[in-house]
Order: structure tokens, then sequence, then C-alpha cells
């Protein structure tokens, strides 16, 4: 029996063992499973209580988190919301991760910040089906009406008789009842959450912090080999020689082969390039491996890509800039016009370079081919793209890719992309053993899908009164015509649109041979910078106060249109800006900071900038200390955000905030990711550096404003803020306005 | 080659080349798997693990360079997770995505060996080379000072304790 084999049959055996037990035992996934797969098949999965809860007789409750889990705490949260509604307490939960399996479950991916908002109703549901579920099975069992029954951590009471029946005892019972319509289940009054906004440290801490906790990299299957794939350092070149022989018998080595793929003559590539050609080493650990990759000698055939440069694109775009845009993107009004009528005309050039996601455990998986079908085990961020980029480069049916789903050591947006999968599938197929593919640091940072660098070109008018009235935007980014690289568009709804009558958004576009794809709040991370340092910049020129200028602006806005489109942040658009939160948190921010009342030593200056992101409203203001040899000290950062009604498990979500702030930091001061000659030049973390524990801020204070709108997402829409932050509170300190990222190519470093 | 090694308080026998690093032995010949390769370069401080009750970088360690020393991983930091680091990273709820925090602790810990009540600066010096890609350094600092305000003679058996 293959282990795939087995484990579906433990699945099937573990509810056969719940039917047939009859007294019952254990009430779990299967029955739904089955029907799900009965009335709607792949892709319409149910959240039928079955498929999450799991109870057994002794009252042990085991909640199913179907998340990809990289950091983001995803696997404590979402159990959370089941067991607040099913009425459990916290402590007795014992938690499991799922596998991938779209038969028994909805989007099981990490991005966007979208498992908030997607999961705060389904998941409530769920709980409370199943708290209903007890309920119903106790009120038959004592033949009195349901609504005189009540529930109390993990028993249904009635107080009437003074009896209770704990929910094991009632689980068998449960087993055989109909899944209630969760329409119509009542969902719990926010005021009675006890575990709902109240902190729960994460599910896995004791593990983490004991070195149990399994990492994709830490996977072990019987009979493994490790490996290495070396590809060429220009993207798509293809392997023309290689001298394998000799790399075949140096120690510990098993196999080495070329991994034979078509040249990629995309002209704009794609977010999932799959696999590429390259050279796969096997080893009987991961070093040997890697000690056999340094005698590679390899000829490349390189491709066209060559020969590109950062310094040509820089080039290029400088030129564009003075040329007529290739297209118009939005014009409201007539920016043109306006800009000529002007009292005032504010212009400036703001740059961002490419960065590399860097997560902290590199790329890698475990894959074991058997027999025409692979298992797989993987820290995805997006499982199900991945098994349909196994199957399709193994030509197999996508039933025949099964993925585990394993903790991932951080991923920013890198593991939407499945390439590794895609590889470490491959060449276990092609070795015919199982496979620990890893990549080492130097991969990651050379094969990375990187945010877009961009450029913007930026005019702005001011009326008489220090009013702002036209804005225009020539962008300039990669792609081909009317298309952007992955992650590198800009929508025609972007801040300020609405909020100006004459608005221009022109676009250029120049080819681009190196990878992009989806950073921690995709293009925000960039865009925040340029239009809250420019508003900065207008601020100054109209005389006015920072925030008040911001203020002003928000009251001018129109209506949002209706789920207005944001080109390249992918998913589901969500919805345009609401004025009136983000003065919430633009006014709540400025009162914590005591903004404009405090007075600050000479080199010490504040700065004040919003962004709205992935539906969350964040509105941030730094301080910072520059000495004489630019460096700066960020003393601290306030952050006020409004992501809804409730913050699920505070801890947790300050920590995101927390690392949100400090991630956008490292953007800001260091991180940047330069081509020569086709080649990515950074290797490794020395040259793509993070902020370390001394640089970082001492201070960082959280404000959650509470308002009526369901929970959403906060560990993207954190970020953007901080920069513009923090290159206001640079102007304010030291009257230098730093207009290209990363602020160290301006002669600037932490203190 | 053969090396005998001290892991955890147990001799075990490894038969590797000698200029293989003590992380990938660790790792990849003895399965201890707490700790992590990050970068292979001495930059991050994922695979820090104490040797001798030293921090050191397992990933720039040659097994050859081990020698008696004994080598203390997460794993064995105590017998039963509840060496003060450890509590105080539970309670001060450290972790995000988790991968940094094996190595972030080896370093505390050689810290809090040898200077029991350790002030930010102190902190600051010791812990700079390992990062955190979550950006957890707000509650590594807090989490520091809460073990050591636990105390600084946990119940374990490590090299770093009995120094
Ligand atoms: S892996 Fe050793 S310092 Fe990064
Ligand atoms: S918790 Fe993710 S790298 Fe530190």
């Amino acid at each position: 029996m293959t282990p795939q084999q087995s484990q579906h049959v433990d699945r099937r055996s573990f509810l056969k063992i719940t039917a047939l037990a009859g007294g019952g035992v254990l009430f779990g996934f299967g029955a739904a499973r089955e029907a799900a797969a009965q009335v709607g098949g792949p892709g319409q999965a149910t959240t039928d209580p079955h498929n999450f809860i799991k109870v057994a007789p002794d009252g042990a409750v085991t909640i199913v988190a179907k998340n990809p889990e990289v950091g983001q705490g995803i696997r404590t949260m979402l159990p959370m919301l089941i067991a607040e509604e099913l009425d459990v307490s916290w402590n007795s939960v014992k938690i499991e991760q799922a596998d991938f399996d779209d038969t028994r479950f909805a989007s099981q991916n990490a991005g966007g910040s979208t498992a908030t908002p997607n999961n705060w109703l389904p998941m409530r549901q769920v709980g409370a089906a199943g708290r209903q579920l007890f309920i119903t099975a106790a009120a038959q069992t004592w033949n009195v009406p349901a609504s005189q029954c009540a529930t109390s951590a993990g028993r249904v009471i009635h107080a009437a008789s003074n009896r209770s029946l704990g929910y094991g005892e009632l689980a068998a019972k449960v087993a055989a009842l109909p899944a209630p319509n969760l329409a119509e289940v009542k969902l719990k009054d926010p005021a009675d959450y006890k575990i709902i906004g109240h902190t729960q440290p994460g599910t896995d801490v004791k593990a983490i912090t004991t070195g149990k906790a399994v990492f994709a990299i830490d996977i072990e299957v019987p009979g493994m080999l490790y490996a290495v794939f070396e590809k060429c350092r220009v993207f798509g070149g293809t392997v023309a020689k290689a001298n394998l022989e000799e790399i075949r018998k140096l120690p510990g080595v098993k196999q080495a082969f070329v991994v034979e793929r078509p040249p990629i003559t995309d002209t704009v590539l794609p977010g999932e390039t799959g696999l590429e050609n390259g050279i796969a080493i096997l080893a009987e650990t991961w070093w040997h491996a890697q000690s056999a990759r340094k005698k590679l000698l390899v000829t490349w055939n390189e491709g066209p890509r060559a020969s590109q440069s950062s310094a040509a694109f820089a080039q290029r775009a400088d030129e564009m800039s003075k040329q007529a845009p290739q297209r118009t993107i939005r014009a409201d009004g007539d920016a043109e016009a306006a800009l000529k009528n002007a009292a005032k005309v504010v212009e400036a050039a703001y740059s961002y370079p490419f960065i590399a996601h860097a997560p902290l455990e590199p790329q890698g998986a475990t894959a074991r081919w058997n027999n025409g079908a692979v298992e797989i085990w993987t820290n995805s961020q997006a499982p199900a793209g991945g098994r349909r980029l196994v199957a399709q480069t193994l030509g197999i049916p996508e039933k025949d890719v099964q993925v585990h789903m394993v903790r991932g050591g951080g991923g920013f947006g890198r593991r939407l992309t499945n390439d590794y999968m895609a590889e470490a599938a491959y060449i276990a197929k092609q070795a015919g053993a199982p496979v620990k593919l890893v990549w080492a640091r130097e991969d990651d940072m050379t094969h990375d899908t990187y945010r877009p660098g961009g450029f913007q070109y930026l005019r702005a008018g001011l009326d008489g009164s220090g009013k702002l009235v036209a804005w225009r935007n020539h962008f300039v980014s990669y792609g081909d015509g009317e298309r952007f690289v992955a992650a590198g568009a800009m929508g025609p709804t972007e801040f300020p649109q609405r909020f100006i009558p004459n608005y221009a958004l022109h676009a250029s576009v120049q080819p681009l041979g190196i990878r992009t794809g989806s950073l921690r709040a995709p293009s925000s991370n960039a865009f925040a910078f340029v239009i809250q340092s420019f508003i900065d910049e207008l601020a100054r020129a109209a005389k006015k106060d920072p925030v008040q200028f911001r203020m002003e602006i928000l009251d001018a806005g129109a209506a949002p249109a209706d789920a207005a489109p944001e080109a390249g942040r992918g998913g589901a658009a969500p919805p345009g800006m609401d004025a009136g939160r983000m003065k919430g948190v633009l006014q709540l921010v400025a009162e914590k900071s005591n903004w404009g009342k405090r007075q600050l030593p000479k080199g010490t200056g504040m700065g004040v900038a919003f962004h709205f992101s992935h539906r969350g409203y964040f509105a941030e203001v730094a301080e910072v200390a520059v000495d004489s040899a630019n460096k700066i000290k960020v003393n601290k950062v306030w952050v006020a955000a409004d992501v809804g009604s409730h913050i699920i498990n505070p801890g947790a979500g300050e920590n995101m905030v927390e690392g949100a702030i400090i991630d956008g930091l490292s953007e800001l001061m260091s991180q940047e990711i330069t081509v020569e000659s086709g080649r990515v030049v950074q290797t490794n973390y020395h040259q793509h550096a993070m902020m370390r524990l001394a640089q970082a801020p001492p201070e960082i204070e959280i404000h959650f404003l509470k308002t009526n709108f369901p929970p959403t997402g906060l560990g993207e829409p954190a970020l953007p803020p901080v920069l513009p932050a923090v290159a206001n509170a640079v102007f304010a300190a030291t009257g230098k306005r730093v207009r290209a990222l990363p602020f160290s190519k301006s002669g600037f470093a932490w203190a | 080659m053969a090396f005998e090694l001290n892991v955890n308080g147990r001799t075990v026998s490894v038969d590797v080349p000698a200029d293989m690093p003590l992380l990938w032995a660790l790792r990849d010949v003895l399965h201890l798997h707490g700790a992590k390769y990050g970068c292979g370069i001495g930059q991050c401080g994922a695979c820090t693990v104490l040797l001798g009750g030293k921090a050191v970088r397992a990933c720039l360690t040659p097994i050859s360079a081990v020698g008696k020393q004994t080598i203390t991983t997460i794993e064995g930091l105590s017998p039963d997770g509840t060496h003060p680091l450890q509590l105080a990273w539970q309670e001060v709820d450290v972790p995000q995505c988790g991968y940094c925090q094996a190595g972030q602790i080896m370093s505390a810990a050689a810290l809090l060996a040898r200077n029991p009540k350790p002030g930010d600066k102190d902190i600051e010096a010791a812990m700079n080379g390992n990062l955190c890609r979550c950006g957890t350094y707000l509650r590594i600092r807090s989490a520091v000072h809460r073990a050591a305000e636990m105390g600084s003679a946990p119940r374990t058996q490590t090299p770093a304790n009995r120094e």
C-alpha cells in the first residue's frame, strides 16, 4: 500500500469507526466530505461543521486549522472563531493542521490579508452549528425544548432540571443528526465573547520554543535524498554543458542530472513561471549536495535577458519621463489645465527598487513520487496553485498530487509562487527517490519573484488658498504594451483619485526579464511612500500642518465607487476607501502622538502618513532623531488602525503590526535588488539587510479603533504608512527630502 | 571521518567530512532539526547553538573544530521545555513564524549564563546577530528581561548553566 492510499484509507476508516461504533466515539469529517464530493465536487467545499470539529467521547475537542501557517497566526485565529461559537474552553482545544483538500475546505491560502474577512462569518457559523447540534442532541436526550438549554465550556446545561451533559457524552448522538442550515444558526452576542477579542498565545509556541515545531525544511521521509537545484543566474537560461561526470564522483553524491526544460520566451513573465531548466544534484546530506555544487562547471545559454541592468532601467525610465506617456489609465477633470492655472505647482520624481522577500526559511519542499502519483510536503501560501503547477509539470491529474501543508518560516508573498514545489516533485520523479529540495539562501535571493521597482513623476497644483486642485502622475513601470509585470500595475483608483477634481494617471512601461510578484502589501508598500511623501511636500508648499492638510483632502472626497477595481492587487477587488474611517484613524494617531503639541530637540522630527490597503485603515506617526552623520534613530512609532469591530486575537495582532513596522523600516533603509548583465547582484542578507534588534524602534504604540464594520486583516495594511511617516519625519528633522528608496543610497544609516 | 560529539548530554558518533558544518551534522545526520539554516554565512543566527556554553553559528563551525566541547541545541536546553527563556518566550508569545526563535533563545541562553541581569544594551549586543524576518524584536527584548526576572538559576542541565 502506498502511503497516499494509507492516508486515504485512514480517513475513511476513521469515519467508519465512528459509524460502526454506533454508540459513537467521534464525530468528524467523513460524511460531510463525501457529501461535498457528491454534491458539489472539488471547489464547492462546504462549511459543514463536520469538516472542522472533532469531539471525542471524553470531551476532548479537536479543531482543524485549514489555512497555511507562515507566521500570521492563522492556525490559532481561525480555530478561535470556531471555539468561541462552539462554546468550549480554549485551553481544552487541540488544534490540528489540515492537509490541502478542496473537497473539504474553501480557500486554503495565505495572501492579501483575506483570511479574516473571508472566514469571520463562516468559521463562526461552523462553531455555532456545532453548538446547536449538541443542544439538539441534549434536548432530545432529556426530552425538553432546545430553547431551555444553554451551553458552557463544552457542556449543555438544562438549568430547570439542574442537568448537564458534556459534548463528549453527546458526540455519538450528534454524529447521527443532520447538519443545520448555516444561515439560520444563531450566533453569539459579541458581548458574550470569551475567546474572540481575548489574547490567546500561539498554538505552536511551546513547540517552537522547544525546537519541536516542524517546518517544511524539517520534513524527512524514509530513503530520502537531499537535493540542490542550480539554475542560470540569468532568468530562463538553459544548460549547454556541465561536468556532471565529475560531480557524480564527489563524496556523498548519489545523482546529478540536467532538468531539461524549454526556454521561457514570454515578454512579460507570468506570476508563476513554473519549472526552469537547471541541474539537480542529489546527495546523502544537504551539505554534500551543496559542496558538490560548488565544483559545478556549467556553460549556460543565457539568452536575451543577459543584457539587462538596473542602470539601463533607470536611464530608460528617465527618458520615458520626458516623453509623452504611453497611455492614460485615468483622467478626471483636466489636470493639465488645472496645473496651468494653479497658484503653485510642485513637481517631484520618486523611485523605489526591486526588493526580495527573503523569508528566513529558504524555499524548498519534500516530494515522493510513487507509481504515477506524487506526495508533497510544502509551506506554500497557495497550495491550490501549487498542486495545479505540480500536476501540469509532471503531466498527471491534480487528484494524483497530494499536498501536505507544513508550517512555513515566513512567507510575505514569496510562497504564493510555487516554483520550488514543481522542482521538488520533478526531481523526485526523475530521480526515482524521495527528495528533500532545499534552496541555499543564494538561490532564494537570486531567484525570487521581486517586488517590482518603479518610478513616479509627479506634478500637483495648489490654488491660492493652498487647496490641492490638480494631480498628475506619470507612472513608469515594467511590462509590454497594456500589460504590466506581476504586481507592477497601478490601478485607476489609486489615492488621491476621487479626492481631487483634476486627476491624471499616465503609465509607461519597459520590458523586464526578472520575475516579479506580490510582497507583503503589494504595490502599497511602494506607492504609500511616494504618495504620502509627496503629499507632505504639498502640505509644506501650502504652508499647512501635514495632518490638517491631509484632513482637508479627505474632506474633499466623492463617495467611493462600489468595489472599485484595484488592478494589480490580485483577488477580488476590495471596496474603495471610506474617507470617514481614514479620518478616524488619522485623528486618533494625531491625538495619541500629541501631534503638533510637542517640543522636540533639534535634529528630531515627527512625520505622519496614512494608507488604505486590503480593506484596512492605517495612520502612523514616527518620531526620529537624525545626527550630523545622517544616522537615524526611530524613537517611536504610533499606529492607529481601523480594521473593524473586533481584533480577534489582540496580542497576535499587535505582534503582526510591530513586525509590519519593522519590515517596512528594513525596506526603507537598506533593501535593494539590482541587476547587472541580467543577474541579480545581491546574494545573501549582508547585501539585502533587514533591521536588527539594536536598530529597532524601542517603542511601537498601537491603537485599534473599533468601528461597526466586519473585521478585516492587518498583516499587510499595517506596513505601507511607516515608510512615508519616517521619510516625512526625517524631513521634519533635517530639511532633507529623500525621494528614492532605499535611504542608504542617500547616505543615511540606522544609528 | 568519524567524530565523537557530546550533544545535549549524550555522546554520539558521526561519520562526515571534516569540513561539514556542525549545523548539517545536527540536522541531516543526527536529525536534530531545532537549529535552522537561514543564510549559511553567519548573518542570521538561525543556526545558533551553544558550544562549550558559548553561542556559536553552527553553519560556520566545522565539525572538526568541535572537539570535546559540549554542544547544546534548543532540544537540549532543558529536559522539559521549562528553561526560564522558554517559559518567558511562551508568556510573552514572542514568535510569529518561529523560524528564528530557536537561534534567538540560544543566543539569549548564552547571555543569561554570563550575565543573569542584562540591561537593554547588553541584550542588544548579545542578540544583534540574530535576525528576525518577522520583526519580533520588541518581544524578544522583553522576553529576555522576563526570563532574567524568573531567575537565572534554571533547573536544567545545560553546559551554559553549569559554568
Ligand atoms: S544560518 Fe548560520 S548564521 Fe545564518
Ligand atoms: S519569528 Fe519569523 S523570523 Fe523570527
